[in-house]
Formats: structure tokens, C-alpha cells, sequence
């Protein structure tokens, strides 16, 4: 742990990832202080609204960021935004770490049929561009923010299940495993305690590098106009709201700079810093990989 | 194993991943009601009266198995659904949409790897000094960059702050007029060729002016990745003995790293163009959609947002099969030049 601080220290851009992830953790956390819901609204997550003109109004003392594209208001957006994005990256990775490790173990432990299967399967979720299958998934199931969701864990586990039996495939013929075979112990035993623990660092680099772009998917999707409903707090969305004011005025043509400008700082500072973080992780976790 | 073993191996494994990829598309197609599926092949709303008998024709009702084999035959025969969002069957709207795109392609990935392999090799050259450390930032911000929010912030500059310089879309509408005239002929649809084989400058020009936000945007997202994989594969030939030998025998400095290390160092870097492939798709729809630029990713995603289903699963599929199909292409060639690759025997 302290070999993991120090190393950690060394390198000042791991530092500003750190910062920028503990940041938008505060914010997340403390979303309700920071931005509060108005009385009277039943679900914090629908942004509120202060009137139904179409064009923004730029950032006064009520609304420090402005208003977008029908009167909602930016600042609550980006704050309660942040829960969203936190939301969507962690289940998403979470769920695929889970199957992944979970048949990439199975197909990398017992090998035979069962590989070939999972494989096979994995082949053809890894046919698609990514984003374009999940695009399909979300139609298909009917546009929402759990759809999107379960669209990027259906496109990213199979990844997942390789890299991990990749890894079992190495490990499983290593003495130690071996030698609890010898003793006697159940496969079950054998994957959880032997195998996965010793191969399982390279599958948490990939998905502390992943949320960030799990994340931008999200957003990616939401911006198309397949995620969630209008008003929600999302990044993505809020963008899409600021297409039509990129042009700006006939005297200023920033007129609107802050309807894009600010959700959009929010997705790269939050990508950038999970990307900062993963990049930390790997040089630590995994010293092979690391930069010479 | 030889050559053409290694290929005829390839390919029969090209028939499983291409049948899954059916039954992935069909059972996402199962999730419609039969009234929902018979909508795809209604060409108006005149023909809503007519739902019970295109059930009937195309067998919706019929046991999975059934309906899986006559699917798998209107495909077969070119017929993949009608799309709603733009009035053609989904077959002709490729046909349409495909040259945009393309000519988006054309231009986008050879800035993407060379401007890659360049900076990465770079980087490498010089590890540690200024230029490492500013493409290993320039990287991660790339990497890290919306790619809606770029190409939304470079109009707001290029097209709102001097006004109209690189505009959206593909043609303005005094250039879009004179390509639909009579005596421009599209030999290739590609506008900016076109221009040039009607000796008609003023139309490639345009092209290009519209070309450079889409190209610009795809490429800054998308080279990130290639310029870090560049570089580690650089550092890694650099410490070869093939190295230090042509630096013994007293090469100068640039052709050891240009003739000896780059080029060797490039072979993984050829390795994922599979995964480019990949990824290009991703951003074309994106940034298509952003331009208002009428290509295949423009389609997708219209379709998608008014829920035109075939469409949607059309363009899945056809790029699903595309990528399977670079990324063979891919590994034959590269097998082709390393025997080493299928001398391992393992292709999974």
C-alpha cells in the first residue's frame, strides 16, 4: 500500500486524475447541497425549469451558468449530472466485470467445449462496432437511461470474458494451481482463490481505463437522442439541447458559448480524470506494462 | 500450416461468426410484435390496411425457426426492410449513403495513421523530452474529448466566428444545384473526384471546405490511441539488437530510426487497423451527425431517432459484416508477410 502511494505521488498527472475523480465524487455526494432541488419536485434528477423559452439566457446570479435550450437550468444539470454519469460508469463496468470474469474463468478453467462456446459467442458480439450494436440494443428495447446501460454491458463483457481467460489459461498451469489439485481442492475453490487473484490485475487496469469511456459512450448515445428522457440530468443530453445555438448571434457569434461549453468541460474533466487514474493504475499494478 | 491452409482455415471460420451475427440481428428483430415487424415492409401509410396480409407473406406468425429461415432468405435476396426515414429500401439507402461516407473515410484514416505512427515514433525518438511529454498529454486529452463536444465547439468557431468558413453539411446549395444538373456527370459519387473529372474546381473545392471539420474532428479523437501504441512499440524496437547494430556500423542517427526501428516497429500498429476500422464507424456516426452530413452515419442515427428499425438493424449489420471482413483481411495479410503467425496454429 505504501509502494502504491509512493508511486502514485511520483507522477503529478495521477495526482490530477486523483483530484478531478475525488472532486466529482464530492459533487456527486453532496449534489442536493450543492445544487438543491426546489421545493415541490418530486425527482431530483429532472432539471429544473425557469420558463419555457426556447432561447438560453446566459449565466446571472440565480443561474450561474445560465439557462439552456427551454429554460433548464445548466448549473443544476452539470451538479446532478455528475450523479448520472458515476451511476452509469459503475454499474456498467461493475455488471461486465462480473460476467466477464465470470465466463472467462469458466472457459479458461475447463477449457474443451465450454471455451469454444463462450468464444464463439464472444466472436460475435466483437463482430460489431461497439457503439453501433448498443445503438441497435437501445432502439430495440426502447430508448431509456437502464437501456443504455444494459446496451454498453451486453457490448462490453465479452472483451472482459477474453482478457480474463487469457490470463486463467497462463495461470492455470502454474505450480501453485497445480499443487491445490494435488491436495484435493474444488474447482470452485481452485478459480477463487488460486487462479483469479493472481490474474486478475490486468482486468482492473482495463476497467479503471474503461469507465471513462463507458462514460463517453453514454454520453454519446444520450447526445444522439436514444438515452433519456427530456430534462433529465444528463451531460450528453444537455449537449444535444445546444445544437441549435451554435451559431450564436449576429453580433456575437459566442453568444451561447456556455450551453455547450460548460456540459461539455464536465464529460472531458470527468473522462479525463478516470483516464489519468487508469493510466496510474496500470504503471503500479502492472509493471510489465509500464512505461519504460 | 502454409498459406493457403491458414485461408481456407480463416474463412471457415467466418461462417459461424457471420451466423451468429443473424441470429444476434434477428432475435433483436423478435422483440417487436409481429404488427410492429410487418410495418417495416410498408412502404406509406396507405398500407396499414393491408398489416394482416404482410403478416401472412413474410410468415411473422409462424414457429421462430420458421420465420429465422424465411428472414435469413429476404436477406439473401437483397431485402432488409423498408426505411421509413428516408423513403428507400434499406439496400438503396446504403447504396445512396455509402459515397459520403467513404469519401469522409478517404481522407480521415491516412491523417489518422500517419499523423499516429509520426508522433509516436516521435515521442519514442525522443523519450522524456518536451515532445514526449506533450503528445503523451495531447494523447490523453484526445482520448478523453467528447467527440460531439469537438466538433460542436470547432463549428462554433470555424462556421459561427468566421463566419461560414468551413460550414456544415456536404455542398452549399449553389454547389449541391450543379452536381444534381444534367451535365455533371457522377462518375464516382465522391464529389470532391467528381469536381475533378467534370473540371468542375469550384465543386471540389467545396467538398474539401465542408471535409475539413469532420476530418479534423474524427482525427484528433482518433489518433490518440494509435500515437500511444506507436510509441510503446517504437521504445521496444528501439532496444532490438538490429538497432544497435545499424547504430555500430555507424548509420547517422535519423536513417536508424527511420529505415531500421519505424518500420518494424509499424507491424503492430497494421495489426489493429481492424479495431480503427471499428472505431471510425463509431465516430463517423457521431460526427456525421453532428455536421449534418448525409452519410451512412447521418442515416443510422436518424433512424434511430425516429425508431425506424430496419435501418437501424440494417446498418448494424452491414458494418458488423464489414468489420468482420477488414479484420480478416487484416489478419491474412499480416500472416502473409509473418509466417511466424500462423506457424503458431492458434487463430482464437
Amino acid at each position: 500500500m505504501r509502494f502504491f502511494l509512493h508511486n502514485l505521488k511520483k507522477n503529478p498527472l495521477s495526482i490530477l486524475g486523483i483530484t478531478l475523480v475525488l472532486g466529482f465524487l464530492v459533487i456527486a455526494i453532496f449534489a442536493p447541497l450543492i445544487a438543491p432541488t426546489p421545493a415541490g419536485q418530486y425527482d431530483p434528477y429532472m432539471i429544473p425549469r425557469a420558463g419555457f423559452s426556447p432561447t438560453p439566457r446566459p449565466p446571472t446570479a440565480e443561474h450561474i451558468f445560465g439557462t439552456t435550450q427551454g429554460q433548464y437550468d445548466i448549473f443544476y444539470g452539470v451538479i446532478w449530472g455528475t450523479r448520472t454519469a458515476f451511476q452509469i460508469g459503475l454499474v456498467v463496468i461493475g455488471a461486465t466485470l462480473l460476467i466477464g470474469i465470470l465466463l472467462g474463468s469458466v472457459a479458461g478453467y475447463f477449457g474443451g467445449v465450454i471455451d469454444e462456446v463462450i468464444m464463439r459467442v464472444t466472436d460475435i458480439f466483437l463482430a460489431f462496432p461497439a457503439l453501433i450494436l448498443a445503438m441497435a440494443i437501445t432502439i430495440a428495447l426502447g430508448p431509456s437511461l437502464t437501456t443504455i446501460m444494459l446496451a454498453l454491458i451486453i457490448v462490453s463483457w465479452p472483451s472482459y470474458a477474453r482478457l480474463v481467460r487469457g490470463d486463467i489459461l497462463t495461470t492455470r498451469e502454474e505450480d501453485y494451481v497445480q499443487a491445490a489439485k494435488g491436495v484435493g481442492a474444488s474447482n470452485f475453490r481452485i478459480i477463487l482463490r488460486h487462479v483469479l487473484p493472481n490474474s486478475i490485475y490486468p482486468v482492473l487496469v482495463v476497467a479503471s481505463l474503461d469507465i471513462g469511456a463507458v462514460v463517453l459512450s453514454a454520453a454519446a448515445l444520450s447526445f444522439l437522442g436514444l438515452g433519456v428522457p427530456e430534462g433529465y440530468a444528463d451531460w450528453g443530453q444537455m449537449i444535444s439541447f445546444s445544437r441549435n445555438w451554435i451559431v450564436g448571434t449576429a453580433t456575437n457569434s459566442f453568444a451561447y458559448w456556455y450551453t455547450v461549453f460548460i456540459p461539455g468541460l464536465f464529460i472531458f474533466l470527468f473522462v479525463l480524470g478516470w483516464n489519468l487514474l487508469g493510466d496510474a493504475f496500470r504503471d503500479i499494478l502492472d509493471p510489465r506494462l509500464s512505461r519504460r | 500450416m502454409d498459406f493457403r491452409t491458414y485461408l481456407i482455415r480463416r474463412l471457415l471460420l467466418l461462417i459461424p461468426v457471420l451466423f451468429g451475427v443473424s441470429i444476434l440481428i434477428f432475435s433483436l428483430l423478435q422483440l417487436f410484435s409481429p404488427e410492429q415487424r410487418a410495418m417495416l415492409f410498408l412502404h406509406s401509410p396507405q398500407q396499414f390496411g393491408r398489416i394482416d396480409e404482410i403478416i401472412a407473406q413474410y410468415g411473422l406468425n409462424d414457429p421462430i425457426w420458421k420465420q429465422y429461415v424465411t428472414w435469413l432468405g429476404q436477406i439473401f435476396h437483397g431485402n432488409l426492410g423498408w426505411s421509413q426515414v428516408v423513403g428507400l429500401s434499406t439496400v438503396s439507402a446504403i447504396a445512396t449513403f455509402l459515397p459520403a461516407t467513404l469519401e469522409l473515410a478517404i481522407f480521415a484514416t491516412p491523417l489518422i495513421i500517419f499523423s499516429g505512427i509520426y508522433f509516436g515514433s516521435k515521442a519514442a525518438a525522443n523519450k522524456d523530452k518536451l515532445i514526449d511529454h506533450t503528445t503523451r498529454v495531447g494523447a490523453i486529452v484526445g482520448w478523453s474529448l467528447p467527440t460531439f463536444w469537438l466538433g460542436l465547439m470547432l463549428l462554433m468557431v470555424f462556421y459561427g466566428y468566421f463566419s461560414g468558413l468551413f460550414p456544415p453539411e456536404r455542398l452549399s446549395t449553389a454547389m449541391n444545384q450543379v452536381v444534381h444538373s444534367a451535365e455533371f456527370i457522377r462518375y464516382t459519387k465522391l464529389n470532391f473526384l467528381d469536381g475533378i473529372l467534370n473540371w468542375r474546381w469550384d465543386v471540389t473545392l467545396d467538398a474539401l471546405r465542408h471535409l475539413v471539420l469532420p476530418v479534423l474532428t474524427l482525427t484528433v479523437v482518433q489518433t490518440a490511441f494509435i500515437m500511444r501504441l506507436m510509441r510503446s512499440s517504437m521504445l521496444e524496437s528501439l532496444g532490438k539488437g538490429y538497432v544497435l547494430t545499424a547504430r555500430a556500423k555507424g548509420l547517422p542517427e535519423n536513417m536508424v530510426i527511420n529505415k531500421h526501428a519505424r518500420r518494424n516497429a509499424m507491424i503492430p500498429v497494421l495489426t489493429i487497423s481492424g479495431y480503427l476500422f471499428a472505431s471510425i464507424v463509431n465516430g463517423v456516426v457521431i460526427t456525421e451527425s453532428i455536421f449534418n452530413y448525409k452519410g451512412l452515419g447521418w442515416w443510422a442515427w436518424r433512424a434511430a431517432v425516429t425508431l425506424d428499425i430496419p435501418s437501424v438493424l440494417a446498418f448494424a449489420m452491414f458494418s458488423a459484416v464489414l468489420f468482420v471482413v477488414t479484420n480478416l483481411a487484416v489478419d491474412l495479410l499480416y500472416a502473409k508477410f509473418d509466417p511466424r503467425v500462423r506457424l503458431g496454429g492458434n487463430v482464437t
